[in-house]
């Protein structure tokens, strides 16, 4: 049999890995045809909307829900004594604490979820919040974590024993009633030994300021009790929608197989849709007592104020080296402000996430890393904004300490960094905080990445700009913002990650039809990063078929098998693992069955893109069609007819992404409004799946960036109120405020996963974040700036110039 | 983002929509575009039972330009101010103001009246307004009035104009000389932290009239005598700029806000309304 095609067609036609296939979900979502949990309706659904505390901390003294009752639609007014029965007026946290479904007898955060209000329509439901009458007294507010670890008030009186002592927290021993955990990695001792001797030794202080990831579709969802069969069906934005069904099962006793989650399109994620919030567990209790579904979407503001923030780290480093900048030794210590429950969503065992990666991209013989979880009277919450379990944070640390360091040494950064990256023959590394970096190859990434942006220029170009600006001839200052990161993504592996004991696997099944197309699902769910489509084109390089022919589906935990969801970049170490595994066991019965149909041995076939063919005699194949319809059509002698295979992958180590980055902004002095003049990101996420998806994600997560460095915060005043609850304040960048971004790669495989890909999507927030901000930072170092916190927006990059005496 | 109940009205003519404020007093509200009183109502800030849509009135709209005066109608919305040629030759500051105004979504929908009736000291329509002596023309209950620009802001949503009155039309003289809007803002869409209005004209390479407009300043746009009385008769230089900075700086009030603290809000508007300044002198 010969083929009419080359081999290079058919390659093509399958549209495999490695080609920048057209996102199939696309369609949908351009034409405004996506399905969200909005966009579901339900015959006599009813809408709850929640009456929200508008202090920061008080005591509750009563609830009345006579006059929101008496309106006309409504139909329930949940408060926390209808929940208790159920034991349901508190719930447990994703980080061991338990967090108040909704007040029981104290608020503790401005926008904190009092009553829950269930109504015949959307309207109504918001006319009954306004007439629930809730009578506060209000309560002094802890907005401070260094403040709340020294004041006498106590935030959670549930977490202080009765004699007045402390009882051990979820991660050990806590030191005063608004301490949450102390958490310790690396040799304190050795550590500060080697500071207190070294030659040259850099400080700083540094505040990661509270931010949110804010998602366009906010968090809500729909839960439907059948009361006739006993299950219980729940949409909604969930990243995780297995561990939802396992939680939602635990919390209210129903069994898991009457269980059904389903997440439907979700309109971004970021970690804020990781958490499970009061919203869910009001909608099941309120669909379980009236029998009909309710529906919960919160607003915008609701969203910004109440669900997951990210960051808030307090943190101080202490970095030493010799004089020549060879890095000796490394010292964190992170106050944590996880706001008045502790509900970070991260792996059980790490209470500050991966933020031992804080010794970055650097070969540090020794380092600690100490961190202490505070409550205050803030939203709970503590997620990972589009990064692995507070890498964000490490990253930005240590990408500051070097360029403190740098000023402490009187050194080119970029030099700095050089002297001290972990070498290509050094891996897998294991760094001083135990984690084994597995595959990378920094040098060459930071050589290319300088050359391409001509940095020796750019600092002579720096150095003139510096002489024009003190000679008066210019009002704007230029900094060139250097990053280097690794991240360390792909929780992960079971033996260490966990979420509340659920092992941070993932998985795949797959179904091949008949006449050679293919449905496949897996534990994960896509928020926007076009899963259908790249996990198609795995499969499409294993087993053969086209991508177009390979639906991917996800995200119902009635067909999907079991998984722990998409966040910390987990869906391509993870679940495009199980999915390239799963698709080796259908290419492996696939060969038994060529085998057969060639009547050749099974050794002696071979797979060749779509199709095995006899070794030595390439015309003779069978392709995976033909094997298709032969699986199920065909008897074979000892096999059992179909063509599926499902895969768990419980990966062996996390996956550890890389990349250079600089930024080179101007910065107009006098109204602080700084303008990137060019951003170039060159990324390193192993095996490369889709490029043009791979941009995409590259574009958005450096956005995400620019936001963090340059506006984007939760701020509360001294009452706990929050200042920024609308995106009037909140900031979130348009195409008008975002640059032209130049990306560029290296490609470093990794060495244990089955295809060698790292994940992407989080790399740039990762990245850029301290990329933004040094440039700011290094527009002012020859002015002798050496540290100013994020978020630069105009007002404090206005005031670093102003403090550095450039205002004349 | 859920508004209260509220009755809806579209008359197809003023005396309609005056009868209906006559009777409902200030629970009614007129709409124009909406970009500011709908998201108010969302966010249950302003209640407002009665809701009168001015969008059914003919002669509202439409920019006229006729022996030497310049007349926008209430219902122009911010787009078709920056795409009438007319307009931009005859005042060229209203499109260079306009495009500093949110973003072209709100853009097509906001409108001129609805901009400098509502009181915001965040939008930029009045302060400008101020700048060019713009008369709001009202027609109430008593038949038509105006009232100058500069006469019309009492407090942030606090004007001239009675509750039984509508704002219909703006009209100035057509500007002479060199104008500038500078607007600095923290990213589009948002209001200023501080922006200038500047027109100047030139005569024999001195200042012969200079009219200088703040917004987002104080409570109300604040249209600086002092501060276009400091450029008059001067070469527009340095030391005329800075004295009329200096001017306007004794007339702002700014508060403290998430754009910023006072001091760095008064050092921004002496930086915009400086850059304002030059940049209208080098056009006139």
């Amino acid at each position: 049999m010969k083929d009419d095609i080359t081999r290079e067609e058919r390659v093509a036609g399958l549209k495999g890995m490695g080609c920048s296939r057209k996102r199939v979900e696309d369609a949908r979502f351009t034409q405004g045809k996506g399905n969200y949990v909005d966009d579901i309706k339900l015959p006599g659904m009813l809408h709850g909307d929640f009456v929200r505390s508008p202090y920061a901390h008080a005591r509750i003294k009563s609830i009345n829900i006579d006059a929101a009752m008496a309106l006309p639609g409504v139909v329930a007014v949940l408060t926390a004594k209808d929940l208790e029965p159920l034991g349901l007026h508190w719930m447990p946290t994703l980080a061991g604490d338990k967090q108040m479904v909704l007040a029981d007898g104290k608020v503790l955060f401005q926008g904190q979820e009092v009553a829950f209000v269930v109504a015949s329509d959307r309207y109504v439901a918001a006319d009954a919040v306004e007439l629930v009458e809730v009578d506060y007294e209000e309560l002094e507010v802890l907005v401070d974590p260094f403040k709340s670890l020294q004041s006498d008030v106590v935030l959670r009186e549930d977490l202080v024993a009765e004699d007045g002592s402390i009882p051990n927290g979820a991660h050990g021993p806590r030191k005063h009633p608004n301490h949450i955990f102390t958490w310790e990695v690396g040799e304190e001792e050795a550590t500060n030994q080697v500071i207190d001797n070294a030659e040259v030794v850099a400080t700083e202080e540094m505040y990661y300021h509270r931010t949110h990831p804010c998602p366009l579709e906010t968090c809500g969802s729909v839960a439907s009790m059948d009361k006739v069969n006993g299950k219980l069906t729940l949409w909604g934005t969930f990243q995780a929608p297995h561990v939802v069904r396992t939680v939602a099962s635990i919390l209210s006793g129903i069994e898991e197989h009457n269980i059904r989650v389903v997440s439907p399109d979700i309109g971004g994620g970021f970690g804020n849709k990781v958490g499970v919030y009061p919203g869910y567990v009001c909608s099941i209790v309120a669909s379980i007592v009236t029998g009909v579904p309710v529906k919960w979407v919160e607003d915008r503001m609701e969203n910004l104020m109440s669900t997951a923030f990210a960051r808030d780290y307090w943190m101080k480093g202490k970095i030493s080296a010799t004089k020549e900048g060879k890095i000796t030794g490394l010292h964190c210590h992170v106050t944590a402000d996880h706001g008045a429950f502790d509900a970070c969503a991260d792996p059980t065992k790490f209470p500050a996430g991966f933020m031992n990666i804080c010794t970055g991209s650097y070969d540090i013989p020794v380092a600690y890393l100490g961190v202490d979880g505070v409550y205050t009277n803030k939203a709970p919450g503590g997620v990972s904004y589009r990064c692995s379990f507070r890498v964000t944070e490490a990253v930005y640390f240590i990408e500051r300490m070097i360029e403190v360091l740098a000023i402490e040494l009187n050194m080119d950064p970029a030099k700095l960094r050089s002297i001290n990256f972990i070498k290509k023959e050094q891996f897998p590394y294991t760094a001083a905080l135990g984690w084994e970096y597995d595959s990378g190859d920094y040098q060459t990434a930071w050589d290319k990445a300088l050359a391409a942006v001509d940095y020796t220029g750019l600092r002579a170009e720096q150095a003139q700009r510096v002489e024009d600006f003190k000679a008066g001839k210019t009002r704007k200052v230029m900094g060139i913002g250097l990053s280097f990161f690794t991240e360390i993504v792909g929780a992960g592996p079971v033996k260490n990650c966990d979420i509340l004991g659920m092992g941070m696997f993932d998985s795949c099944e797959i179904r091949i039809h008949p006449t050679g197309s293919a449905v496949a699902r897996l534990g994960t769910i896509s928020q926007g990063q076009g899963h259908a489509t790249t996990f198609a084109q795995i499969l499409a390089t294993e087993i053969g078929l086209p991508a177009d022919s390979i639906t991917i589906e996800e995200g119902d935990t009635d067909t999907a098998p079991y998984g722990l969801g998409t966040y910390g970049s987990r869906s391509t170490p993870v679940a495009g693992a199980a999915t390239a595994m799963a698709g080796r066991k259908i290419r492996a019965k696939a060969q038994m069955i060529a085998a057969y149909l060639l009547e050749v041995h099974d050794d002696d076939v071979e797979f060749d893109v779509d199709r095995f063919v006899v070794k030595g005699a390439p015309e003779r194949f069978k392709t995976m069609k033909d094997i298709a319809y032969a699986a199920y059509h065909q008897a074979i002698p000892g096999l059992e007819p179909g063509l599926e295979a499902v895969s768990y992958y419980d990966p062996p180590n996390m996956t550890y992404p890389f990349g250079a980055y600089v930024c080179v902004m101007d910065i107009d002095v006098d109204t602080g409004v700084p303008e990137i003049r060019r951003f170039y990101a060159l990324d390193d996420c192993g095996t490369r799946i889709n490029p043009m998806v791979i941009e995409g994600q590259i574009h958005g997560g450096l956005t995400e960036a620019l936001a963090v460095a340059l506006g984007q915060e939760i701020a509360y005043d001294d009452m706990g109120n929050v200042k920024t609850g609308t995106l009037m304040d909140f900031f979130l960048p348009t195409a008008w405020e975002v640059p032209n971004y130049e990306t560029d790669f290296t490609v470093t495989p990794s060495p244990h996963h089955p295809i060698g890909a790292k994940g992407v999507g989080e790399s740039p927030h990762v990245g850029g974040v301290p990329c933004f901000s040094n440039a700011v930072q290094d527009a002012f170092r020859p002015f002798g700036n050496r540290h100013t916190n994020m978020p630069h927006d105009h007002w404090r990059i206005w005031q670093t110039a102003n403090s550095l005496g450039m205002h004349g | 983002m859920i508004p209260a109940a509220f009755e809806y009205y579209r008359p197809k003519d003023m005396a309609g929509v005056i009868a209906l404020l006559q009777e409902h007093g200030d629970d009614a509200r007129v709409v124009a575009g909406g970009h500011s009183l709908i998201p108010m109502m969302k966010l249950r800030m302003a209640e407002v039972p009665h809701l009168i849509d001015l969008q059914g009135i003919d002669g509202l709209g439409g920019i006229t330009i006729k022996d030497g005066a310049v007349r926008i109608g209430a219902m122009t919305t911010q787009h078709e101010i920056i795409t009438s040629q007319a307009l931009a030759d005859a005042a060229p500051i209203m499109k260079e103001a306009a495009l500093q105004i949110a973003d072209p979504q709100v853009r097509y929908m906001g409108t001129v009246g609805g901009n400098v009736a509502n009181g915001d000291p965040g939008n930029d329509m009045p302060g400008l307004m101020q700048c060019l002596d713009a008369q709001f023309h009202l027609t109430g209950p008593d038949g038509d009035r105006a009232v100058a620009a500069r006469d019309f802001y009492e407090a942030a949503y606090m004007t001239e104009r009675a509750d039984d009155e509508v704002l219909t039309a703006v009209t100035f003289a057509t500007p002479v000389g060199g104008h500038a809007y500078e607007k600095q803002k923290r990213k589009i869409g948002d209001y200023a932290t501080a922006a200038a209005a500047v027109q100047i004209s030139k005569a024999g390479g001195k200042v012969a009239t200079a009219s200088i407009a703040m917004t987002n300043l104080s409570d109300t746009p604040i249209w600086s005598q002092a501060a276009g009385a400091a450029l008059l008769g001067t070469d527009c230089g340095e030391a005329a700029n800075k004295a009329a900075v200096a001017a306007m700086l004794d007339d702002i009030d700014p508060t403290e806000d998430n754009r910023g603290p006072v001091a760095f809000k008064r050092h921004a508007a002496g930086i915009v309304l400086g850059r304002a300044i030059a940049r209208a002198w080098s056009r006139a």
